[in-house]
């Protein structure tokens, strides 16, 4: 694989988590990975495991648009939603985001921005939470939700966990 | 507070140049266009921080890099980068295939083993 663990992962100020990753594909395409449902249910699943049964996303300023990630193993689920804020067609998006059962308090804000180079674009996301104790938090526990150890061990967390 | 000490620019310039061993204060604030006070500002934030420790010496300062606090700092952002990396793998594969794709066709289900 060509690309795999160049992803940078950094904190910016008090409130930010600012992650870079390159990709070998044009702009306009990573961008269409990052806007359109179909694609965008490929790929943001985070670890091995989880499904995106619910991806409603329209690249529409002032749209609302809402993911539900579920857990193949024992169906459990979490969801995300939020407001699109800004977009610029191959360039930038900008949105908010929260978790229905958030672990750190209030909204983000997302902005991801995309600049091509010789054929590879390198995406740049911001995350800016609404305080330091909650990019600390965030940065502590990525997503996890009510996970509290790592996901290698989560199948033996939710064997412990009655299911509903 | 040792992510917002190692947020700033030059903060992180002056822990990287302690990695090979103590430095005098004055001699951390050459690379830099500030002024002398304006590096000891950024010290004594590291040093709140518990990421760098002072020492006189004569006349100098000597700063020593401390860096426990920023083990478990690694350990977190290499967490969440693991976390993040999973999903931006599975793109990198994506947009792979939708550039072997020929224009004009609608998505279609294919696996690696496909190609």
């Amino acid at each position: 694989m060509k690309n795999v663990g160049n992803l940078k992962v950094d904190t910016s100020g008090d409130r930010e988590i600012v992650m870079t990753r390159e990709f070998h594909a044009p702009r306009r395409l990573v961008f269409d990975a990052l806007i359109k449902p179909a694609l965008i249910q490929r790929w943001m699943l985070g670890p091995p495991g989880w499904s995106m049964p619910v991806c409603e996303f329209q690249a529409k300023v002032g749209a609302s648009y809402r993911f539900v990630w579920r857990n193949d193993s024992d169906g459990s689920e979490m969801g995300m939603g939020g407001v699109v804020r800004e977009i610029v067609p191959g360039e930038k998006l900008v949105a908010t985001e929260k978790f229905d059962q958030p672990w750190y308090p209030g909204e983000a804000v997302v902005t991801h921005s995309l600049v091509e180079k010789d054929g590879k674009t390198t995406l740049t996301m911001t995350i800016r939470y609404p305080s330091r104790e909650a990019r600390d938090t965030a940065l502590q526990s990525p997503m996890e939700q009510g996970v509290a150890a790592g996901y290698d061990r989560l199948e033996q967390v939710l064997a412990a966990i009655p299911t509903r | 507070m040792t992510l917002s000490a190692v947020a700033d620019p030059t903060r992180r310039a002056i822990l990287k140049s302690l990695v090979d061993g103590p430095a005098p204060v004055t001699e951390l604030a050459r690379p830099y266009r500030m002024s002398q006070q304006a590096v000891s500002k950024h010290v004594s934030y590291l040093e709140k921080a518990r990421l760098i420790e002072k020492r006189r010496d004569g006349r100098l300062h000597i700063c020593k890099l401390t860096p426990e606090p920023l083990k478990e700092v690694a350990e977190w952002t290499e967490k969440y980068r693991e976390y993040w990396e999973a999903s931006f793998q599975r793109l990198d594969a994506l947009l792979e295939e939708l550039q072997a794709r020929p224009k004009g066709r609608g998505p279609k289900k294919r696996t690696r083993s496909d190609r």
